[in-house]
């Protein structure tokens, strides 16, 4: 019903559109005026509607500017941030003078040299020494832009200094986590293919993880193998169905898929005995030629992807052996005492934090509003950034009047379904407030939690 | 010699009488392509445009029951008028997709390029009508392609099913790929790479990457059918100073194609071997879904190198002809030649090799290094400086005019507005250090929309306004024309500015909604919820005012007015063509050319305008 409304309205606009065009060509017709030539009346109108527009461009820019604020953000909330805002407003001044003047010389001239009667236009092609102050005066500013930016630039991707805390932030489809260094302050190795989400979802690398991940790949190979049998054989047994009555083989086959389920199987054995009990059935004897027609699409697709499977966990098996035999245990210490920290991320105010960044699965990005802070996390690539927040929590609440306000890091680069709920909390705490946190998380150490968590089962959790 | 045999083949088809299908469907006549380009382009753009529409609907009202919503989206992606997220980061997608290749770059250079070339340089057609052909019907296959990655929906297209349905899948938490591709446009890996990484990644993707390499194909044929006509192709006396500047600026448009999309093919089939064959070029370490992947060694970064290799200049593929068409008509208009001509033509050369060496500025947070990153901000930094130049000569070229106040000419002094408006904003952005803290945001977003959507769009409008008479044989109506242009600069500008602070205040791009930041910071949260209302109001004023325009657009191409030879005085050969059009564009000979485009208001002739074919008179200086 609405679908028809809508149409109708439609149609009906179209129609009393095509009438007044119509009326309007014929009046014109009538007054004997050609249609490509623009009448002064229409030409006027539209000069003076330049300017009306350009006020409209102006008051509108002054509306939001005045409404929202200068560039309508709040106080930057690290050192980093407050720089750049600097910088920021400088360049803005810069632009927002050329975009008035150069706007109101485009609507101006729009306005005031509309074709008059009598007047002529001036013939003037081109001016060397004017086109030459117009590149050369924009080159100026320009340079003094760049080399503004590429300072702040510069300290911005510099190294951390030697006070600098390290901190990592893991993201994954659609949540971050933090993972501090703990007290020997230095983070632990990880490696993706030691990922257990029960115990050690960051994948960290301890020998016994290691060994871990080596036991659950290989359980997961034998399990797919197993898999790949079942698969074989029933396919073997679906081409013997039919040829053989039920009874004379049913028994047989129980006992072979028995074999297969504990391991000790052998597909080219169990085809040789039902080419027996077919001979056997028909009351042949000797060698008996039985053609098993190849898998069917649906079958080949599922041997393949086992096949596929196979394939991709044995070189992942390779890759940690090789890790294993290279993995110094002394290492094993700088990974126990690691901190992980899934909601929310705290900060103590005026220390330099190096950020360090993992994804998981796709391209994310790191982006903190409040302290102009941004960086892409990138699966295969570590990236860096650093700041030093500036304010504490509490002190932004009071500048912003705001008893709930928060910090936030958010993702801000398209991750997916949920890319816009991917966020965590981020707390910046004084020095006091922020040793009594570490205190307080002394006993929840990686080490802690990996000997706490279950290892889930690889073979299960991969669908 | 070919030349000459050139002519002759067209003297001779001129005497056939066509079927319809080869004047209309398989042509090789560069002005029917050129129209044929224009339509689909209109197509594809009332179809961006509908899908912009849509999603700022949910920005503006997020969570709101929309029977609108419903009616277009339908049950499957609109139960109950509320949008699902997976649809909207679709529409996003496919909205930004079509608009830069399908609206701005097959619609505006394809149609421009191929009307303009051989009438505005005297010859009888393109270099290659044969390849001209099918750089069309490539485009066409392309575009079929993109709008079917819209209307996937679990494995089937249009309905009809071609990959597996969800439904057949036990477990619904993975995805299947039903749904259109909904990387964003810029389908980074390994979002776009990996089938079960998002709903989109799948048979939607598939159609998308397949659609972009045949449309790459499409460009690259147009591209070096204008490149070879240009060089080859320019009648007697056309020297390459004395080609009007829409000739310029397709020119170096196209030389840019040439050289740039390529590039982007290689990143589209990287990526589809990735897919497809089970290569690492952009996978290392990744555990999509709980599935550990063995792929390793490979590099996200290489993707965004080579996608922005392209993607930059690409910026400037769909600007530069909106610039080269503005000149031609703002000159016309303003019955007086463009001021600084060879800087306009220096300018488009210099912002042309610029556009080259400026593409890492896409990536200054991408994690590449920071010394590349400082790079680029000079080298960016570079291109406003003749951009610059390019403004001021507009300015001067208004100033002490006798301004005609066209359709075509409103909407070119708009093209100026937006260039200066988006391009200032470009200066924040080029600067790596302030780009940190905007990178994407809507601040970005309102800057590309102004600089090169609006540009772009205002130069095609102005076109198609100015160019009319030639493709059509008819006028359009200009009161529609101005109540058009006033509706769309307003929404324009009602729409983008507001964005501007959307993005200082922190509001990432790609959000379905921003309620994260109603939990964290209900100040900047009210703030983005204002302003979206506000541009959203305008994006669907400025939508309805486009209803003006097509009603216009295709009232006259069968009723508007019969248009005299030469309607806007203009000086360029294409006005010297008969109104009707015949094979070969010229009855006669071809005309010979004697001085350049732009004799309008010389001093002591009759008329305020001299077409090129006149004969210098004695002692008469060429500019």
């Amino acid at each position: 019903m609405e679908k028809l409304i809508i149409l109708i309205v439609l149609v009906t606009g179209v129609i009393a559109l095509a009438q007044l065009v119509r009326l309007y060509e014929l009046s014109s017709k009538l007054k004997k005026k050609g249609e490509h030539d623009v009448n002064d009346r229409d030409n006027h109108l539209n000069a003076k509607l330049m300017l009306g527009f350009m006020m409209f461009q102006f008051l509108g820019f002054i509306y939001l500017m005045l409404t929202y604020g200068w560039t309508g953000r709040g106080e930057a909330a690290s050192l980093q941030g407050i720089e750049t805002d600097w910088l920021l407003n400088l360049n803005f001044v810069i632009i927002i003078i050329v975009f008035f003047i150069t706007n109101f010389l485009l609507f101006y001239f729009a306005f005031k040299y509309v074709r008059k009667p009598g007047i002529k236009a001036t013939f003037y092609a081109h001016d060397n020494k004017l086109e030459a102050v117009w590149t050369v005066v924009p080159a100026i500013v320009l340079a003094v832009i760049i080399i503004l930016g590429l300072q702040s630039w510069n300290e911005l991707t510099s190294g951390p200094s030697k006070e600098s805390v390290r901190i990592e932030l893991f993201a994954k489809q659609f949540d971050w986590t933090a993972r501090y260094s703990g007290e020997n302050g230095k983070l632990g190795k990880y490696d993706y293919k030691l990922t257990n989400e029960g115990n050690n979802p960051l994948a960290l690398m301890t020998t016994e993880t290691i060994e871990s991940a080596r036991s659950e790949t290989e359980k997961a190979i034998d399990a797919i193998e197993q898999e790949l049998k079942l698969a074989q054989l029933d396919h073997l047994t679906s081409g013997y169905r039919g040829l053989i009555s039920a009874s004379a083989y049913k028994s047989h086959i129980e006992d072979s898929y028995n074999a297969a389920s504990e391991g000790d199987f052998n597909l080219v054995e169990v085809e040789e005995s039902y080419k027996h009990i077919y001979a056997d059935a028909k009351g042949l004897s000797g060698h008996v030629e039985v053609e098993i027609p190849d898998p069917n699409s649906e079958t080949q697709k599922i041997f393949d992807r086992l096949e596929e499977k196979l394939i991709v966990k044995g070189r992942i098996l390779r890759s940690i052996v090789q890790m294993q035999q290279n993995f110094n245990s002394k290492y094993d210490a700088y990974a126990f005492d690691d901190i992980i920290q899934t909601d929310t991320l705290y900060l103590c105010k005026g220390v330099e934090y190096e950020m360090s960044f993992r994804s998981k699965d796709v391209i994310h990005s790191a982006y903190f509003p409040h302290f102009r802070a941004q960086m892409n996390v990138v699966p295969g690539m570590p990236t860096r950034f650093k700041f030093t927040p500036s304010l504490t929590t509490e002190e932004m609440r009071k500048k912003k009047a705001d008893p709930k306000f928060n910090f936030i890091l958010m993702c801000n680069k398209i991750c997916g379904t949920a890319h816009y709920k991917m966020k965590m909390m981020v707390v910046v705490l004084d020095k006091n407030e922020f040793k009594q946190w570490e205190i307080s998380k002394q006993q929840s150490t990686f080490k802690d939690t990996y000997s706490a968590g279950e290892s889930e089962d690889l073979a299960n959790s991969e669908n | 010699m070919s030349t000459v045999a050139h002519e002759n083949n067209h003297h001779d088809a001129h005497h056939h009488e066509e079927s319809f299908v080869s004047k209309y469907i398989f042509t090789q006549d560069h002005k029917m392509i050129g129209k044929q380009f224009l339509m689909t382009a209109v197509f594809m753009g009332i179809v961006a445009m509908m899908l912009s529409i849509f999603f700022r609907i949910q920005l503006a009202w997020p969570g709101e029951e929309s029977t609108f919503l419903n009616v277009f989206l339908g049950d499957n992606w609109a139960p109950d008028g509320i949008m699902k997220e997976n649809m909207y980061l679709g529409l996003v997608t496919i909205h930004g997709t079509i608009m830069v290749f399908f609206l701005l770059t097959g619609g505006l250079s394809g149609t421009f390029s191929n009307i303009l070339i051989p009438l505005q340089l005297g010859a009888r057609d393109m270099a290659s009508g044969f390849l001209n052909m099918l750089s069309y019907w490539f485009f066409f296959l392309s575009t079929l392609l993109m709008f079917a990655s819209l209307f996937v929906y679990d494995g089937a297209v249009f309905g009809i099913q071609i990959g597996d349905a969800s439904s057949a899948l036990p477990d619904h938490t993975v995805w299947d790929g039903s749904g259109p591709a909904m990387s964003g446009w810029t389908i980074y890996p390994p979002l776009s790479g990996l089938p079960n990484a998002e709903q989109g990644s799948g048979l939607g993707m598939t159609l998308w990457l397949f659609s972009m390499a045949i449309f790459i194909a499409s460009s690259l044929l147009g591209s070096l059918n204008y490149i070879v006509t240009v060089i080859n192709l320019r009648t007697k006396g056309m020297k390459m100073t004395r080609m009007p500047l829409t000739i310029w600026a397709f020119f170096v448009t196209a030389i840019l194609g040439v050289l740039s999309f390529p590039v982007l093919l290689s990143a589209v089939l990287l990526l589809i071997m990735d897919r497809m064959a089970g290569t690492s070029f952009y996978l290392s370490d990744i555990i999509v879904q709980g599935e550990m992947l063995a792929n390793h060694g490979g590099s996200p970064l290489l993707y965004q190198h080579l996608f922005w290799f392209l993607g930059h200049p690409e910026v400037y593929i769909v600007l530069l002809p909106a610039l080269g068409l503005s000149s031609e008509i703002i000159a016309t208009n303003s019955r007086k030649p463009i001021f600084g001509y060879k800087a306009m033509i220096g300018s488009i050369l210099a912002i042309g090799f610029l556009s080259f060496i400026v593409w890492g500025h896409h990536m200054f947070v991408t994690g590449m290094n920071p010394f590349l990153g400082s790079v680029f901000v000079f080298t960016t930094l570079l291109i406003a400086i003749p951009s610059a130049v390019k403004v001021f000569n507009y300015l001067t070229t208004l100033w002490k005019g006798s301004l005609v106040l066209t359709p075509a000419m409103m909407f070119a002094i708009g093209l100026v507005s937006t260039f200066i408006t988006g391009g200032v904003t470009g200066i924040i952005l080029a600067d790596s250090a302030l780009d940190i803290a905007i990178h994407d945001t809507y601040f970005v977003v309102a800057h590309f929309h102004i600089v090169m959507g609006m540009s772009a769009v205002f130069g095609m409008f102005g076109g198609v306004y100015h160019w009319f008479p030639k493709m059509f044989g008819r006028m359009m109506n200009m009161r529609l024309g101005y109540v058009h242009f006033w509706i769309t600069i307003i929404g324009a500008y009602g729409v983008f500015f507001p964005m501007h602070f959307v993005g200082l205040a922190g509001a990432p791009r790609r959000y379905y909604d921003y309620t994260v930041y109603q939990e964290f910071d209900q100040g900047t949260y009210d703030m983005i919820m204002d302003l979206n209302g506000i541009v959203t109001f305008f994006a669907i004023f400025a939508a309805i005012g486009q209803i003006l325009f097509l009603f216009n657009f295709f009232y006259s191409i069968f009723r508007g007015p019969k248009s005299p030879q030469n309607p806007w005085r203009s000086n360029t050969l294409e006005w010297t063509t008969p109104v009707e059009h015949i094979h070969g564009n010229w009855p006669g000979e071809l005309p010979t050319v004697h001085r350049w485009p732009y004799d309008y208001s010389k001093p002591g002739a009759d008329e305020d305008f001299i077409p090129q074919t006149v004969p210098l008179k004695k002692g008469e200086e060429e500019h």
